[in-house]
């Protein structure tokens, strides 16, 4: 019998090698006449240890890694293949315990089955939310939902429940469901990893909703920067379509549920919902007015769920297992878990689905074991490009949707950029209002002005020029955009500026005192 | 998508157009496919475009010039996209940007005098645990170092002269 040996297919561990790993593993097999199969998994999550190579042992998959090319003739002479000892066995795999401390919901199979087997999928518990489903009227469904606690996970945090109660409310000729997967916030990947490590879930999670709200066609929106992901899906789409999981009569049920991915092309706006469907329809991706919402009129005019794919694969399990299970992890308000990434300067990097309520002193160091640098951590940024710098002396706060909104920042997309000492937070302040102007759609003044003075006003503060009074500007400016914007993107920009002016003045040349 | 895209002669431009022109939202798989086809969207797509979808040459232009993906000129043999986004920075993507343009010589949004690369700024490739990050036609690169940059950049253009 041919021995399983996995080697990720994950777009971090292509980064790092992974490819070629696989390459040299069949080649070295071939030479010395040894039978594998190999498997192309999707990535554990664990990516300082990648490219990490799996081989199924008689007590469980043997980890080892990061394995190079030039590592796999030794690996082999070590017996790796029957799980033998070598500088680079990191274990069972299930004992690492980066792993072991985590509780995974949404991610449970990534890295775990090979993302385009079906077989696979229903092995570990595939379709059987969208089975139980089929049972089940659309209000009972939606109801599962809402008492589950989910909340969108895209970053906005607004109930699933009642944005799908309110499409199934709605009545037209033709409903939508459609996946934002445009996933353009920097230090989040939890998305790519869904679509390239376990496509199925997506699919089942957007069938489902599409049955609740009696929608009978859904998109997925990807962006461009993800070219794996979109092959991917485009043949995981391919593979459920022919086994009968999408169609005009999905498994039997008598229900229609056709699913395409479109892609995006580069442009940040386009994951704020309305310009989503805007780019979708053919045109620029302008912020729309709201009202009215894309619930009632959404894509092409017609009531749509719109949902990020982390929200859309949480839907599965919490049909699978019922909302109460979902409901009992977590704290407060926010239920469930999240899969939250660990990234920027951090020696262990990666995803760590955890329930809410953990504190960022235990992601980044008992997770991420501190910097990469080995400096210390001086702030990090949580939620993406328009979220707050959190300080060091804040990392004690519960993860909380609610914790957050209290002091200023938000949890978003559960994305966690690390910096270390080194880094200039006039630099990266100026950086967000830079950022802002380059991907503002233009419709609204405060957001598409405001970014550009913004970066000038940060320019003058930095340079020492009337500092003072242009410290007073700059605030009245970012309340204008706060306060005026249309959308998210100039209506939060000012939050890493705001906060990377408040934690850390000495870094725009004021004195710490002089600003408290 | 690297190397050799045909010249778009009218034919082949119409025949894609067509291929995409019954699509609900079109526009963008549109514009995609051409521009994989070609390498870019040539200036002389957009009337042929605005005629198919029943829009003005005027939308067509917007739509292309809204999006950073789409360009109206050929891009050199590779594209290199240089992340510039947070987790980037935070281990060197501000050093190794100065480094790509210092090393080609050129700027975003320009090619190589040789036609070899292109330079891009891209904002995150969603490879963020393990930056910075580099994106070459359709492969994304973690950990890039300087030195990393100047063997991968030997590399496409030694395909060229092999």
């Amino acid at each position: 019998m041919s021995t399983r040996i996995y080697v990720p297919i994950d777009s971090t561990a292509l980064s790092l090698g992974a490819e070629k790993v696989a390459k040299a593993i069949a080649a070295e097999a071939a030479k010395r006449g040894i039978a594998i199969e190999l498997v192309r998994n999707g990535s554990r999550g664990a990516f300082w240890l990648e490219p990490l190579v799996e081989v199924q042992t008689p007590a469980g998959r043997m980890a080892y890694g990061p394995v190079q090319p030039k590592d796999v003739a030794a690996l082999f002479d070590a017996g790796f293949v029957t799980g033998g000892q070598h500088a680079l066995s990191l274990g069972l795999t299930d004992d690492i315990a980066y792993l072991k401390n985590q509780e995974r919901l949404t991610s449970a199979r990534i890295g775990i089955t090979d993302p385009l087997s079906l077989d696979d999928y229903i092995a570990h518990g595939g379709y059987e939310g969208l089975v139980a489903a089929f049972g089940m009227s659309g209000a009972d469904i939606v109801k599962e939902v809402t008492d589950s606690g989910l909340r969108g996970r895209g970053g906005a945090a607004f109930p699933t429940g009642i944005k799908w109660n309110t499409v199934l409310g709605a009545s037209a000729d033709q409903k939508y469901i459609v996946c934002n997967a445009d996933e353009g916030d920097s230090g989040t990947f939890s998305d790519r990893m869904i679509m390239e490590g376990d496509p199925y879930v997506l699919i089942e999670g957007m069938t489902i909703a599409g049955i609740a709200v009696g929608a009978t066609r859904g998109y997925i929106y990807l962006r461009s920067e993800y070219p794996h992901a979109f092959a991917t899906l485009k043949e995981a789409i391919r593979r459920a379509r022919a086994a009968g999981w999408l169609g005009q009569d999905v498994r039997g049920s008598g229900k229609a549920f056709e699913l395409e991915v479109r892609l995006g092309a580069g442009a940040y706006i386009c994951g704020e919902e309305t310009s989503l469907l805007e780019s979708l329809e053919g045109k620029r991706g302008i912020v729309r007015f709201k009202p009215p919402l894309p619930a009632l009129q959404g894509l092409f005019g017609k009531p749509t769920v719109i949902n990020n794919v982390i929200s859309l694969a949480s839907v599965p399990i919490i049909l699978a297992r019922g909302g109460a299970y979902y409901r009992n992890y977590g704290m407060g308000r926010s239920r469930g878990t999240l899969p939250f990434q660990l990234a920027g300067n951090i020696k262990r990097g990666g995803l760590v689905e955890k329930a809410f309520g953990l504190t960022m002193n235990e992601l980044i160091h008992d997770f991420g074991g501190g910097t990469l640098s080995g400096r210390p951590v001086r702030a990090v940024q949580v939620g993406g490009p328009l979220g707050a710098y959190v300080p060091a002396s804040q990392f004690d706060m519960p993860l909380d949707y609610e914790e957050y909104a209290k002091n200023g920042a938000m949890i978003g997309h559960g994305g966690i950029v690390v910096f270390d000492d080194t880094v200039d937070m006039a630099h990266m302040a100026r950086y967000a209002m830079e950022f802002c102007a380059v991907e503002s759609c233009g419709k609204c003044t405060p957001c598409r002005i405001g970014s550009t003075r913004g970066v000038e006003v940060i320019d003058r503060i930095v340079a020492n020029e009337q500092r003072g009074k242009n410290i007073a500007l700059l605030q009245s400016l970012c309340d204008t955009m706060l306060n005026g914007s249309l959308c998210a993107l100039g209506g939060m920009a000012p939050y890493p500026v705001l906060s990377a002016l408040n934690h850390f003045p000495e870094d725009f040349g004021v004195d710490k005192t002089e600003a408290a | 998508m690297s190397s050799h895209h045909p010249a778009a002669d009218a034919l082949h431009l119409q025949s894609v157009v067509d291929a995409h022109a019954s699509l609900p939202g079109a526009l963008l798989p549109m514009l995609h496919a051409i521009q994989d086809e070609f390498g870019h969207v040539p200036d002389q797509a957009v009337p042929v475009i605005a005629r198919s979808l029943n829009l003005s040459r005027a939308e067509v232009h917007g739509v292309i010039t809204f999006y950073h993906h789409f360009r109206n000129h050929a891009p050199g043999r590779h594209v290199v996209q240089v992340c510039r986004a947070e987790a980037c920075q935070a281990v060197g993507a501000v050093a190794l940007e100065a480094h790509a343009k210092k090393c080609l010589g050129i700027d975003f949004h320009e090619t190589t005098a040789d036609g070899a690369v292109t330079l891009e700024a891209v904002y995150c490739l969603g490879n963020c645990a393990v930056g910075p990050s580099l994106r070459i036609d359709d492969d994304i690169v973690g950990r890039v170092t300087p030195e990393g940059f100047d063997e991968i950049i030997a590399e496409l253009r030694a395909e060229v002269t092999a």
